[in-house]
Parts: structure tokens; sequence; C-alpha cells
């Protein structure tokens, strides 16, 4: 099993790199061309995150130089660890369904602080990378068509969240912790 | 909201950074964290220019309207409101599609229009109905094959591994997706006034009976 899904990590990427042009040439699809459409909106993106994460980054970096993210965590920390869950992620599960560039602040600061490829910045880059935004999904759905009464849907979009959060954290504990 | 957890934590750093008499640091800090944010965006550029090259490749070779087709059977039973010919089913599909390649600025103006069609259906248009809250609860928990920001991150931080994260990413939303899916029939079943006594009496049309739940579900539920 662990093995199966190791496979999956090293090939996933290859194996798209290589099946997307391919199968868009058979497609008599000019794939260079394509690429290089697409590839100008990526720079566009990349630039247009830098004030959201400049912003946000700054927060983050002020709240632990200040030494109140080490005294919350702390708090929160003897609730988690029983469950297998390290302290440290908590904030994320708690920043991740509100804002997309303060939950990516933090973890690129959790990174930073204590190496990509530790346990904890592992689990939170499955974590950051595996739910969306619920609250500005939300806003972006249905605000664009003048919804007023959203009735369960926030519900069911936080609970699927705390549900994901669990489930990145069982399967980084499968892929990483078992070895 | 965001605006005051912004405002809040750089208040908050301030004050508990006082008290501790770490306000060298603080300042350090919010200087320092600007920097890594720009440092962090400008090393994003080179994945993201590479991936959307390549997911603009498979757009223009049509894999979102393929998957599409692979996808109908179970959309259909996720929306069983919508009739299956309605436009919206159209859009649900290709929002769906879009997702699951990891297309984000393909799949919202997708979204947005099965949202708009979803409208269409509903009799209260400022209320949202079952199948837009179906549509919202699969977004916001999508399938995700590639984390590609992650990844350039850990890279550029040196990770031995940048790619590892792609199976645990991959089967937390599996599972999450599963959830919500599971999660939005309850609350569906809960908040639905049973289309039997109300609707069956205002159905003396011959419209078929699914589009006459959708009118009457706001007006019972209030």
């Amino acid at each position: 099993m662990v093995e199966l899904i190791q496979i999956v990590s090293t090939w996933t990427i290859p194996v798209l790199i290589a099946f997307i042009p391919l199968y868009a040439s058979l497609r008599k699809v000019p794939v260079y061309e394509s690429f290089i459409d697409g590839a100008k909106d990526g720079f566009q993106t990349a630039i247009s995150i830098i004030p959201h994460l400049v912003g946000m980054m700054t927060a983050i970096s002020m709240f632990r130089a200040s030494g109140a993210m080490d005294a919350f965590v702390g708090l929160i920390r003897p609730l988690l660890e029983g469950f297998g869950i390290p302290g440290d992620v908590l904030p994320l599960a708690l920043l991740r369904p509100i804002t997309g560039a303060g939950s990516l602040a933090f973890v690129t600061d959790l990174i930073k602080e204590q190496g990509p490829d530790t346990f904890v910045a592992r689990i939170a880059s499955t974590i950051q990378g595996s739910t969306d935004t619920t609250l500005y999904v939300l806003t972006v759905y249905f605000g664009a068509i003048g919804i007023r009464n959203s009735r369960y849907a926030l519900k069911v979009g936080l609970l699927s969240d705390l549900v994901g959060f669990f489930a990145a954290v069982a399967a980084c504990w499968l892929m990483f912790g078992l070895v | 909201m965001v605006n005051w957890i912004w405002m809040g934590m750089i208040v908050f750093s301030v004050v508990f950074g006082a008290a501790n008499g770490k306000m060298e640091q603080v300042a350090e800090a919010a200087f320092g964290g600007a920097q890594t944010g720009v440092t962090v965006c400008l090393g994003l550029i080179s994945i993201l220019v590479f991936w959307m090259g390549l997911m603009r490749i498979a757009e223009d070779a049509g894999l979102v309207r393929k998957l599409s087709v692979l996808l109908a059977p179970i959309v259909r039973k996720l929306f069983p409101d919508v009739p299956a010919d309605h436009p919206a089913m159209g859009y649900i599909l290709s929002n769906m599609s879009a997702n699951l390649l990891g297309l984000g600025n393909a799949a919202t103006p997708m979204g947005i229009k099965a949202m708009q069609e979803l409208q269409k259906l509903s009799a209260e248009p400022t209320v949202a109905t079952p199948a837009m809250c179906t549509l919202l609860a699969l977004n916001t928990a999508s399938i995700t094959l590639v984390p590609t920001t992650m990844i350039a991150i850990r890279m550029n931080f040196g990770s031995v591994h940048p790619a590892d994260i792609v199976a645990p990413t991959l089967l937390a939303t599996i599972i999450s997706t599963g959830a919500a899916i599971l999660i939005d029939r309850w609350y569906r079943s809960k908040n639905k006034t049973p289309p039997t006594s109300s609707s069956i009496r205002m159905n003396k049309g011959a419209a078929p009976p699914t589009s006459q739940i959708n009118p009457s579900a706001p007006a019972g539920g209030g």
C-alpha cells in the first residue's frame, strides 16, 4: 500500500507531462504554441499573488516573532497530540477555510522555520494543497448570482474542510509516519 | 472577516511582543515577512508558467470535454433535481472536469455559469437551492491531482522530494470530496420538505415533477 502511494507521488507528474502533449498532438493541437499561450498566464498569476502574500507573510512573521504563535500552539498542543496531530498545524486548520493567502503564508512560514521535509511541514503542505478556501469560493459563486440566503452551504463546506484536515493528517501518517 | 484576522494578528503581535520585550524581533519580522512573501512569489513563477502552459495544452486538446463525458453518469446522480438536458448540467460537468484537472482558472467561470443556470430553475433567486449547495460543496473540496503551488514552495526551500505530497494530497481530497457529498446529502434530506402533498397539489400542469421540487422547497423551508 505504502509503495503504491509512493509510486503515485513519483509518477503522476512525469506521466501527465508526457501524456498531455502526446494526446494533444494526436488531436492535431499545435502543442508548443498552446503551451506558450497558457504559460503567459502563469507569470501574471505569480505576480498577482505578491500583494496578498506580502501582507499575510508580514502578519504571520510578526505573530511568530512576538512569541504569540508559540503561546497559542502551546495552549492547544495537549489537546491534539493524543490524536497524532502536531500542534503546529492547528492554526492552519483555522486559517485555511477563511483566507487562502493567509494559510499559504502560514505554511510557507512553517516550512521556512522547520524545513520542508519534516513531518509537520509535509502535513501542512498536504492540508494547504488539498482544500480550497471555502469562504472565498462561497463569496465568488454565490456573490456572482446575488444569493443572499446560502442556507446550509457554509456548514457543508466547513464540515468537509474538517474531514479534509483529518484525512490529510491520516494520509501523511500512512505515507511518512510509518516508514 | 479577513480584515479582522489580519489586523488582529498584527496588533496582537505588537502588544504581545511589547509585553515579552521582543519589540526588535517583531519589527524585523515585519520586513523579513514581506521579503519572504516576494521571494516565494518569484519562486512560484517557474512552476506556474510551466504548469499553466501544460494545462492550456490539455484544454486545447479537449480533455475537459472528454472528462465531462466520463463524469456525466455520476454527476446526474448528484444533481437529481437538474434535468439531464438542461444547460446547467453542461456547465456543472465542465466545472467539475476543470477542477479535476487542476484548471482553477477555467473552473471558476464555468461554475458561475452553472450557478446562473441553476438560478433559472429556482423560484426564489436570492435563496440557494439544494443543487447550488451541492455544486458549492464539490468546488470547495475538489479532488486535486497535482498541488502545484505547494510543490513549488517546497522546492524553493530545498526539499529533497518536493513532489512526495502528491499522493497524500490526492488521498485527502478523495476523502474530503466523498465527505462533502455525504454531508451535503444529509443536509439536503434534512432541509427538503418532502415533495409529497404540497408540490403535487401545485403540480397540476404537465411539468415534470423534478423541476417542481425546487420551487416548493424554499417556500416550505422558510
